[in-house]
């Protein structure tokens, strides 16, 4: 089986290319702001802030039932 | 578990944790097989080969206004039951509801191009997607002049049901008014008018590239509560700099008054 684009390729390949550049962007500055906010997170409590209850604002350990 | 216990940030962080890689590999697969099905679509009798963009170009338009959506459910969430992660779900939803718009606007100008002979035509469907897109980015810009992330909730949930209006302007506008975009002809009364061989790989598509939003969106929510979670420390360390400059003022203050007691 082959895939043909016939005259309008440039218009079909640009269309397929910009929406995987724009979801690239997307991926990228959300991996991008966690980690840029679990750093800002660490930081601040190797500084000595801690939350109110005194549990890590990381910590994701809370039970699921 | 009922609905209500996931508005416990903590507990929505944990269930958010398993789920995500889960919802990635559902949607790289679904992506995948999309793909392939839309490179070997046969040519449509009239748009030739062009019809391989509506298999991007449908998804996206269809989650332009799926996310505005999805953002008005939040903003209700937000003004009545003040559910604690309402707010955070329509703020992560906004940029990626912007990114869909975007590119359901670009390829649809690039599909226009070569069928209808241009790229832009100021017709009710493309100026009210395009109003869309503006909204969005309204949207975006409020919540980054508010700084009290609360204070901007209130605000940004207001206008997200003021520009819920425009959904069913853009879903009816080409039944209302003489347009040069197509009617509806997937989503319509009678059944799609669709072959089933451009059917089935654009009904995968969209089920790929809402899967995609989902998986963007638990991942952005993620980082919004941490963000949150930033701040309030960062208010902490700045009220104990405040304290402990008072602290020292006064007792500086004390001494000075000691030592011309003593004088």
């Amino acid at each position: 089986m082959t895939m043909s684009l016939g005259p309008y390729a440039s218009f079909i390949m640009t269309s397929y290319a910009a929406a995987a550049i724009v979801v690239a962007i997307l991926i990228g500055w959300i991996v991008l702001d966690y980690r840029s906010q679990t750093r800002r997170l660490r930081d601040l409590e190797r500084s000595g802030i801690t939350r109110r209850s005194g549990r890590s604002a990381m910590d994701t350990s809370r039970t699921i039932t | 578990m009922t609905l209500i216990d996931l508005a416990n940030p903590t507990r929505f962080l944990a269930l958010s944790a398993r789920v995500l890689p889960w919802l990635a590999a559902a949607t790289v697969i679904l992506l995948t097989i999309g793909l392939y099905q839309s490179a070997y679509a046969p040519d449509d009798y009239q748009q030739g080969a062009t019809v391989k963009i509506m298999f991007i170009h449908v998804p996206n338009a269809w989650l332009s206004m799926f996310v505005w959506g999805v953002m008005s459910i939040a903003s209700l969430g937000t003004l009545v039951w003040r559910h604690p992660l309402a707010d955070v779900a329509a703020k992560a939803a906004a940029p990626i509801g912007a990114a869909f718009t975007f590119l359901a606007l670009l390829t649809g100008s690039l599909w226009g191009r070569p069928m209808w002979g241009t790229y832009w035509e100021w017709d009710a469907r493309l100026t009210s997607v395009l109003i869309l897109f503006l909204m969005y980015l309204g949207l975006m810009a409020l919540w980054r002049a508010v700084d009290d992330p609360s204070r901007a909730a209130r605000a940004a949930a207001v206008l997200t049901l003021v520009g819920a209006i425009n959904l069913p302007i853009i879903k009816f506008s080409v039944d209302w008014w003489n347009t040069l975009h197509q009617p509806a002809s997937v989503m319509r009364m009678g059944g799609s008018t669709l072959d089933k061989s451009f059917l089935i790989p654009l009904l995968v598509m969209a089920v790929a590239f809402t899967l995609l939003f989902v998986t963007l969106h638990v991942a952005a929510m993620r980082n919004e509560i941490l963000r949150r979670r930033v701040r309030s420390l960062q208010m902490m360390q700045a009220s104990r700099i405040a304290f402990s400059s008072e602290v020292g003022a006064g007792s500086r203050e004390e001494n000075a008054s000691k030592e011309v007691g003593a004088a």
